[in-house]
């Protein structure tokens, strides 16, 4: 069945981020000028602005820092998926990053859970970072 | 030290809705040259006089509304000194009036016109459906991230867990605002509404409920400013542009430095207040950008009408209502009036004209000195103005 959801527009920036997804790993830019991650990637770090910045793997663990619970769809092609979280999610390594949170029961979703990532294949080039509920 | 060239204020017009459509015929540009004849003729003016020209919006993409005030200027058969086509959302033509203002003030233009148009529902082309999935939204749309809605509802939800925000405190404005409406004539929505009401109106994202959200509508406004001194022969009852200030921090909901504090709304709304040499007890009339009634609960505080975390119990008990003790959004705001996608012109024309003391059933008595805040994008961009009557 085609994917019928919508896919990124991989760029220059974020190249890296989704190769590594797609081969089961979390990377996400870290600045050699100041020692900090960020996310989205970026050329320029938003922390000091230093260019000299390399990918790194990361842990894929975080917390909750906040999240909706979808109980209308954005757009017709999400509406199989009702109700869905849509969360920020608080890295271990510091960065924030908008995911969703795989859960059967999203009534137990809640802000600081700590949550694990988890990758779920959409098309042979994309696989997104979701997460789920730490054991 | 006065020399005559303060901006003020001088004309204000909006376009007639019925159930929330326009009621004329015209197309977008049209609607918007009829406000813009309407708001220089309530001056005395006409718009062959208008040598500053700003707008922003969401029509015309791709085509003529990448460039909006070269189409626009096109249209009114005008051709502007002074541009402006500063986007950054709803809040974009309070910060239009700043820019205005600093424009009149250098003496780079005399006559600034404001304008804005939105047939959004009529044409029925608000698109739910999600950003597009490129550059940095590409890490926020396939995740099925409901836009608009869904990053408020994320700073809801951040600020019930710091504070105990309640879904009833949001529901007390917008119950609020809908008292306002029921005062206004030209308001969308009237009907009686309960806090039971928005509580059970069916959720879209939570926490936020239906009825938190603000209304799809039409609209069109226009607002024309000059100095001080060519005012003097103007035939409208001049309103003061006394303080402006503007901000942004984000446009992706993962970027806001503070999901439960609204950053761009206290860095604007202290350099307005500043600029107009005024405190809060001063201000005698609020309009404050209603998108959602968390926008407005979050913008209480950052503005400083009341502390970090104390939003809730602020607005309880209808103090923001007719007859309350903070009269606020006294046309029924974006929540009940009318929301044509970027609403922020319409807060700064009900405060013009509350201070001209023209809005019958809802005029706040001896209004002279009001605030406006205009937020934007994903609570992304703030821009406050001071206004005062003479």
């Amino acid at each position: 069945m085609s994917y019928d959801k919508p896919l990124p527009v991989i760029d220059h920036d974020s190249r890296p981020y989704w190769d590594a997804a797609r081969e089961g790993r979390l990377d996400i830019p870290l600045c050699n000028g100041c020692g900090k991650h960020h996310f989205y990637p970026r050329t320029v770090c938003p922390h000091c602005h230093s260019n000299d910045l390399k990918f790194d793997t990361v842990s894929g663990r975080g917390t909750v820092h906040s999240f909706t619970i979808a109980r209308r769809p954005a757009g017709p092609a999400f509406g199989d998926d009702v109700p869905y979280v849509v969360a920020l999610i608080d890295l271990e390594e510091g960065p924030r990053m908008m995911s969703r949170i795989e859960t059967d029961t999203p009534e137990n979703v809640q802000i600081d859970a700590a949550v694990e990532v988890t990758f779920v294949k959409a098309t042979d080039e994309v696989t997104f970072p979701y997460f789920r509920l730490s054991a | 030290m006065k020399n005559g060239r303060e901006p003020v204020i001088v004309g204000v017009a909006d376009a007639a809705l019925a159930d929330g459509k326009f009621v004329r015929d015209a197309s977008v540009l049209g609607h918007m040259a009829l406000v813009a004849k309407a708001a220089v003729e309530e001056a005395g003016l006409n718009l062959s006089d208008v040598d500053g020209l700003l707008t922003a919006g969401m029509w015309g993409v791709p085509g003529p509304g990448q460039l909006p005030t070269v189409s626009l200027g096109e249209y009114l058969g005008i051709m502007p000194i002074f541009v402006d086509g500063t986007n950054i959302g709803g809040s974009a033509f309070e910060a239009h009036v700043a820019h205005a203002a600093m424009a009149l003030e250098k003496g780079y233009c005399e006559v600034a016109l404001i304008v804005y148009g939105s047939d959004q529902r009529s044409l029925r082309s608000r698109n739910l459906s999600g950003r597009p999935s490129v550059l940095g939204m590409q890490h926020e749309t396939p995740y099925g991230m409901p836009t608009p809605v869904g990053g408020y509802a994320m700073a809801a939800k951040r600020h019930m867990h710091e504070y105990g925000t309640t879904s009833e405190h949001l529901a007390e404005i917008a119950v609020a605002t809908r008292k306002w409406a029921q005062l206004n004539p030209a308001a969308t929505r009237r009907d009686d509404l309960s806090i039971d009401e928005v509580m059970n109106s069916g959720m879209i994202s939570e926490p936020l409920h239906l009825l938190d959200c603000c209304l799809v509508t039409d609209g069109a406004g226009a607002i024309v400013m000059t100095t001080a001194e060519r005012a003097k022969d103007l035939k409208s009852k001049p309103i003061s542009v006394k303080g402006y200030g503007e901000a942004h921090t984000h446009w992706t909901i993962s970027e806001m430095p503070d999901l439960a504090h609204l950053l761009p709304a206290k860095r604007a709304g202290e350099t307005a207040m500043k600029m107009a040499g005024v405190s809060h007890s001063d201000i005698d009339v609020v309009q404050i950008y209603d998108s959602f009634t968390i926008t407005v609960l979050l913008s209480l505080e950052a503005l400083g009408f009341c502390k970090p975390g104390e939003g809730g119990p602020f607005v309880s008990n209808q103090n923001t209502a007719p007859g309350g003790a903070f009269p606020m959004n006294t046309s029924g705001g974006g929540l009940s009036a009318l929301h044509p996608g970027m609403f922020g012109i319409f807060l700064l024309i009900e405060a013009a004209r509350q201070l001209r003391g023209e809005c019958g059933d809802r005029q706040v008595a001896g209004a002279s000195t009001a605030l406006v805040h205009g937020t934007g994008g994903t609570l992304s961009s703030g821009a406050t103005v001071i206004l005062q009557k003479d």
